[in-house]
């Protein structure tokens, strides 16, 4: 009992639960969505598109939010741009902006001249966090909690079938806009906690692991969110009796997870 | 009282026209068929009127939104949402998209559910259900959106015969309370029970009561060489008088 209990009479331990406690909640019910949507490759490239924008906001002292923004607004209109190169398909594009933004955010983060900790921003530093990190991150998941619930209903529709939606009254183009900028702000939220690699985890990790197992999209997103903040806890748990990195622990906890509930689901249909 | 008047309608998807010169119109309680061969435009001439296709001429009159019966073949059936949440999906239009659903809309979506007989799937995954049910779900997210004109697009398209019966049912009781249905149909024995049909081949072949337009003449120019399989008749192309009872 006391091995349980102790972890979490540190300071730092109970920062770092509920910084990944606000991830997990955005990033289970955005990850459903994702899911939904197949978008979880653009997620992991979008993670990598606003690395440097998160850098810079960090050299600069901004908000890590403002950032984000910025550095999705550079990739879009980098790829954009490149688009126009006629001797270059649209994919390839794609790839060139990604790979060129994601090598200059790593570029800024670890250079000697710079500060030292941005490497956090690559890999996380979860047990790092402070008090004005995670009430910022409290903040940010309000803001994705309540587009969430407001935008419940178009998402729902356009999930269903986008090429009938505009006759119900959706907007499938500016659907699919503000669900990029939800799981911008999941990452935005993920970052300090896990890193640019490694908050994808949390993102789509959960969503897949509870579509194995329900069927039904409240069930779905309440067990995202669960299976999230289960993964953190015992991913602390891990980092701090194993001592290793908690963002890692907290990765493999969630892909342990995930083989778990395969194995489970492939056993309930072999019966 | 016109619902819907259609004058010389050209449009596509932005290279050349797929439809041209269509004009029809649609009177309240009128049931008015849409027949045609596959890529004859049916569909197109429903994106435009839905406005998901600009005219490149002619023009529409309709009005601001319509009840939509879409062909269920396209929609998921991993997704996860029960046939009541698909029936719900007919609020968007008339409550805020931002709103939560109140008791007001659910109880809309569950007497909408029972008019085609599903009160008690209400619960269902939309994905487990048959694909007559499925095709009635659709019918009842039309019945949500509670519009003056309904556009079902091929709504008997693989539907058993209880659904089909159901759903022939509901159509004729939604004229008789005084809306107007634009029906897309293969079925040319149906169509002849309705009250005018289109012919559509790119463009308007026909438009009329089915005792004037159905004629062998106007189903050749209609079908071209296309073969018609009628469901448990010989296949040919024939007009539904001709049809052995």
């Amino acid at each position: 009992m006391h091995a349980l209990l102790h972890p979490w009479s540190e300071t730092f331990m109970q920062l770092a639960l509920l910084e990944l406690v606000f991830l997990g909640v955005v990033g289970g019910i955005v990850g459903c969505w994702v899911l939904f949507y197949e978008l979880a490759y653009s997620a992991e490239s979008l993670a990598h598109a606003l690395f440097p924008g998160l850098v810079a906001a960090a050299l600069l002292g901004l908000p890590l939010l403002a950032g984000g923004v910025a550095g999705v607004a550079g990739a879009a209109v980098g790829i954009a741009l490149v688009r126009r190169i006629p001797s270059l398909g649209a994919d390839a594009s794609v790839a060139v902006v990604i790979t060129s933004l994601f090598g200059l955010g790593v570029l800024l983060a670890l250079t000697p001249a710079t500060p030292p900790g941005l490497d956090g921003l690559l890999f996380g530093d979860v047990l790092g966090v402070k008090r004005a990190d995670v009430v910022a991150s409290g903040v940010l998941a309000l803001l994705a909690g309540s587009a969430l619930v407001a935008l419940h209903r178009p998402l729902l529709l356009v999930g269903f079938d986008r090429t009938t939606a505009r006759a119900f009254g959706a907007r499938p183009t500016l659907v699919d806009l503000a669900l990029l900028g939800l799981i911008a702000l999941a990452i935005v939220i993920g970052v300090r906690a896990l890193g640019n690699l490694l908050v994808l985890a949390l993102l789509v990790g959960p969503a897949a692991t509870a579509r194995l197992l329900v069927s039904r999209m409240a069930r779905l997103m309440a067990l995202a969110t669960a299976v999230a903040i289960g993964a953190s806890v015992g991913g602390l748990y891990l980092s701090y009796y194993a001592s290793i990195a908690a963002g890692a622990a907290v990765a493999a906890v969630m892909v342990a997870t995930y083989v778990v509930a395969l194995a489970a689901r492939a056993a309930a249909d072999a019966t | 009282m016109t619902v819907l008047d259609v004058e010389r309608l050209r449009t596509g998807y932005g290279g050349p026209p797929v439809i041209e010169d269509v004009t029809f119109d649609l009177r309240r309680g009128e049931r008015v068929g849409v027949l045609g061969p596959n890529g004859g435009g049916k569909s197109t001439l429903f994106r435009a009127l839905l406005g998901e296709l600009e005219p490149y001429g002619g023009t529409i009159s309709g009005p601001r939104r319509y009840g939509y019966v879409p062909q269920t073949e396209r929609s998921r059936l991993d997704y996860p949402v029960t046939a009541l949440d698909v029936a719900l999906m007919g609020t968007l239009s008339s409550r805020p998209w931002w709103l939560p659903l109140s008791r007001h809309e659910r109880t809309r979506a569950l007497a909408a559910l029972e008019r085609v007989g599903l009160q008690d799937v209400a619960g269902v995954q939309f994905g487990e259900l048959s694909g007559g049910q499925r095709q009635r779900v659709m019918a009842a997210r039309a019945l949500v959106q509670d519009a003056p004109v309904l556009l079902l697009d091929e709504p008997f398209g693989g539907v058993d015969v209880p659904s089909a019966e159901l759903l022939s049912t509901l159509l004729d009781d939604l004229a008789r309370e005084g809306r107007g249905l634009l029906i897309a149909t293969h079925d040319l024995e149906q169509a002849s029970g309705w009250d005018r049909v289109l012919c559509l081949n790119r463009r308007a072949v026909a438009f009329g009561p089915p005792a004037d337009v159905l004629t062998l003449a106007v189903l050749e120019r209609t079908y071209g060489g296309e073969i018609v399989t009628l469901p448990g008749r010989e296949a040919g192309i024939l007009p539904p008088h001709h049809h052995e009872h």
